[in-house]
């Protein structure tokens, strides 16, 4: 059976891209399968009775070595903040290529602790900080140092220790660019290296955690139970700062959408499902249930996406159980229509994440295909002419073209780099100052510029010429010729709307990180918490693949 | 040290600042960090270039033809270079194109190197007393070892190289005898048995 690949005008409107789940594809999961039979070691700690020092871990293969270099600092609660214009946190981490000597850790212990401030090397991979949940951090010191595990209700409400709140990598302040290390086979994947930072510090949070409760009460301290460890994670705050990304990574952006939907094209034509296959499928569908009722938000926004996720994942296993038999020709296929027609988009969304569950042999293939080599598609086919381009426009942006610009709330907000903190924002063009500094990420309507001027001009001008004359739309016009051979690359949705949301960006790159429960403080910021019921790294070697729909929080 | 990655994105941002498109800034940026990767003073120059921009005019150059000789000031190397990179399937029959007076050509240098590697052919580019050859945006060779600023190029010849090889064809004939040492010489009875070895190959 040809089952086509779902149309990008459908797949890529921000509404949906906002109700993306992680899947078997997501960052995270592959990071921990690629490196579940390398060997992990703390191999330095040096932490004071309150918790305060040093702590080295790796991840070892041959003669390969990465190891995070945390530093663990004493600050008051006034300084604690997860916003991205603190200066100070508990905790301050780098991924150091190799074994970092006596030096190295010296150098860094002067820079990593001022993260945007300071300044890292070439043999410094991603740069990361974290703060503590005060109030989880202390109930479990107390109750560790008395002998008691703690309250299960309190962590499952937070879910994590500490929360990281931003994670660098690709050369920032410094850090090794991505050319240094692109072919290695180990990191054949994108953000891989901002996953195994993040890993390592959700161990590092547990050993802290142990060793100050351990140092409260010698005598009574007993150690977190790794069950409980396990059902933990590592929180993060994350802002605009995402946003602009997947708009300035069209080949990225594309890769990552189109292996996804690949998987999902992959499964809709498989015959005969496999009851083994099916079984498994189900089983993830039921135990995720958990995870869904137990996630928690103070968001009304995303309460009502949790309930009607919850209510159709519930119609939806009602269909199967009563209503669906699996030996069915095409049974994913007819699932998936069904979820189309009878549900809401985030359920459908969340089903075919969990589709790909039993179908290694799919996906895994597909990982290696995730990454990008954008310098290669960027240089701008001049030879072509505005007849050409034109065509592109009208058949692949046709529904930004219907948007009216002349309308105010169609361009209401613009996209800026605030001077304080060099970080992307957002804000109303008529109310705010600073709209004439507006990043080229208005691309609908760059877009539209672009094809109004088009139709302008003689169709067999050649774009070398027309450059030559529209200097001001070259950006638009680059991104028009990618989008002719990445049909994903591109938000078919207007970024500058009053009706925007902006979170929904931060989802869609957030999904395939992994995160789970996302929870949104605002429209322009939300927390989440990744690596929750994941493996921890003394037991990667025989980990169930599908621990993400198996926590007990 | 600035990574690359950082270098690229205060060109691109500066550019913009600087009065180009968002679109003219990122292939600045992208030139730039080419030219720091190769090891040539990119950044200084650009820098050097837009402080001067504040105070003095420059010629934009859209259409490239053979000979462009700016008398009173300068060309933008950054619009020239865009031009150049945009024009140059179609200029790549000229075999040689003259300028005369460019400023900061080092950065005009940025887009005929990635030029280069559109066309697949080497270009050499004089520039007075300095020359470079242009290797397909792989590298650049060149006798500007440890100089910093050019502030300007009076005259500047480009030359798009038809590909051909760097060495004779007697080299190339000694060097593949001297290969020939590696092959073994086969029995008539193997070579019966090679593939295309049937009766016939009209079956």
């Amino acid at each position: 059976m040809n089952i086509k690949l779902r149309d990008p005008k459908e797949i890529m409107k921000l509404s949906r891209l906002g109700s993306f789940h992680q899947s078997k594809l997501s960052f995270l999961r592959s990071f921990l399968n690629e490196f579940k039979n390398w060997e992990y070691k703390r191999d330095l700690f040096n932490l004071d009775k309150n918790g305060y020092g040093e702590v080295v871990y790796s991840f070892k293969k041959d003669k390969r070595v990465y190891s995070l270099v945390c530093f663990a600092n004493s600050i008051s609660d006034e300084d604690r903040s997860d916003r991205v214009i603190a200066t100070k946190w508990d905790a301050a981490f780098t991924l150091h290529d190799g074994i970092p000597s006596k030096i190295d850790i010296q150098r860094l212990k002067n820079e990593v602790p001022k993260q945007e401030i300071g300044r890292l090397s070439y043999k410094e991979l991603t740069l990361s900080r974290a703060n503590k949940s005060v109030r989880v951090f202390n109930h479990v010191v107390d109750n560790l140092s008395k002998g008691k595990q703690p309250d299960l209700n309190l962590l499952s409400k937070v879910g994590y220790l500490y929360r990281t709140t931003a994670v660098y990598g690709s050369g920032k302040f410094g850090l090794a660019d991505r050319f240094r290390i692109k072919d290695r086979d180990e990191i054949n994947g994108p953000f891989r290296l901002e996953m195994m930072l993040v890993y390592l510090v959700r161990q590092f949070t547990f050993d802290q955690v142990n060793h100050v409760a351990y140092n409260k009460d010698p005598k009574k301290a007993v150690k977190l139970d790794l069950n409980i460890c396990k059902n933990l994670g590592i929180g993060n705050s994350t802002g605009l700062g995402m946003a602009p990304f997947i708009v300035n990574h069209p080949t990225l952006l594309n890769n990552w959408i189109m292996c996804r939907e690949i998987a999902l094209q992959k499964i809709r034509q498989i015959k005969k499902v496999d009851k083994k296959d099916f079984n498994l499928f189900l089983e993830c569908v039921t135990k995720s249930l958990t995870n869904i009722s137990s996630w928690n938000t103070e968001s009304i926004y995303q309460q009502n996406k949790i309930k009607s996720l919850l209510k159709n994942v519930q119609k939806f296993l009602n269909f199967i159980k009563n209503h669906f038999d699996f030996k069915t020709d095409y049974s994913f296929n007819e699932i998936y229509k069904w979820l189309d027609k009878n549900t809401c988009i985030e359920c459908t969304e969340y089903i075919v994440s969990i589709m790909m569950e039993p179908y290694d042999n799919i996906t895994k293939p597909l990982i290696k295909l995730m990454s990008s080599e954008e310098e290669k598609y960027f240089n701008i086919p001049t030879e072509k002419n505005v007849e050409h381009l034109r065509t592109i426009i009208e058949e692949k942006y046709s529904d930004i073209l219907k948007i009216d610009f002349e309308k105010k709330e169609n361009n209401q907000n613009f996209w800026f780099i605030s001077k304080n903190k060099e970080e992307p924002r957002l804000a109303d063009r008529y109310e705010e100052h600073g709209s004439e500094l507006e990043q080229p990420l208005a691309i609908a309507r760059d877009i539209t510029k672009l094809y109004k001027k088009l139709l302008t001009v003689k169709n067999s001008l050649s774009m070398a010429e027309f450059l030559s004359n529209n200097t001001e739309l070259r950006h638009v016009i680059r991104r028009a010729f990618i989008l002719e051979k990445f049909p994903y690359s591109e938000i078919q949705d207007n970024t500058i709307s009053k009706n925007t949301i902006p979170i929904d960006m931060l989802r869609l790159k957030l999904s395939f990180f992994g995160a789970l429960k996302f929870d949104p403080r605002s429209d322009k910021w939300l927390r989440i918490c990744m690596f929750q019921g994941a493996p921890l790294p003394n037991d990667l070697k025989n980990y169930d693949e599908q621990w993400v729909y198996k926590t007990n929080f | 040290m600035k990574s690359l990655s950082e270098i690229e994105t205060v060109v691109k941002r500066a550019s913009r600042a600087a009065g180009f498109s968002w679109g003219v800034s990122e292939d600045v940026g992208k030139s730039i960090r080419i030219l720091e990767l190769f090891g040539l003073p990119g950044l200084k120059n650009l820098n050097q270039y837009f402080k001067d921009r504040n105070n003095k005019k420059f010629e934009s150059l859209n259409l490239i033809n053979q000979n462009h000789f700016s008398s009173s000031t300068f060309y933008c190397p950054i619009t020239l270079g865009i031009s150049f990179l945009d024009q140059i399937r179609s200029i790549d029959s000229i075999k040689k194109i003259t300028f005369k007076n460019i400023a900061y050509p080092i950065i005009f240098l940025s887009f005929l190197s990635r030029a280069s590697e559109i066309i697949g052919k080497k270009i050499l580019i004089k520039i007075d007393e300095n020359e470079f050859l242009l290797n397909y945006n792989v590298n650049i060779y060149n006798n500007f070892f440890n100089k910093d600023l050019l502030l300007d190029g009076k005259i500047i010849e480009v030359e798009i190289i038809d590909n051909q090889d760097n060495f004779t064809d007697n080299e190339w004939k000694e060097l593949y005898k001297l290969s020939e040492n590696t092959f073994v010489e086969e029995t008539d009875s193997l070579k019966q048995v090679g593939a295309g070895a049937g009766l016939t190959d009209n079956d």
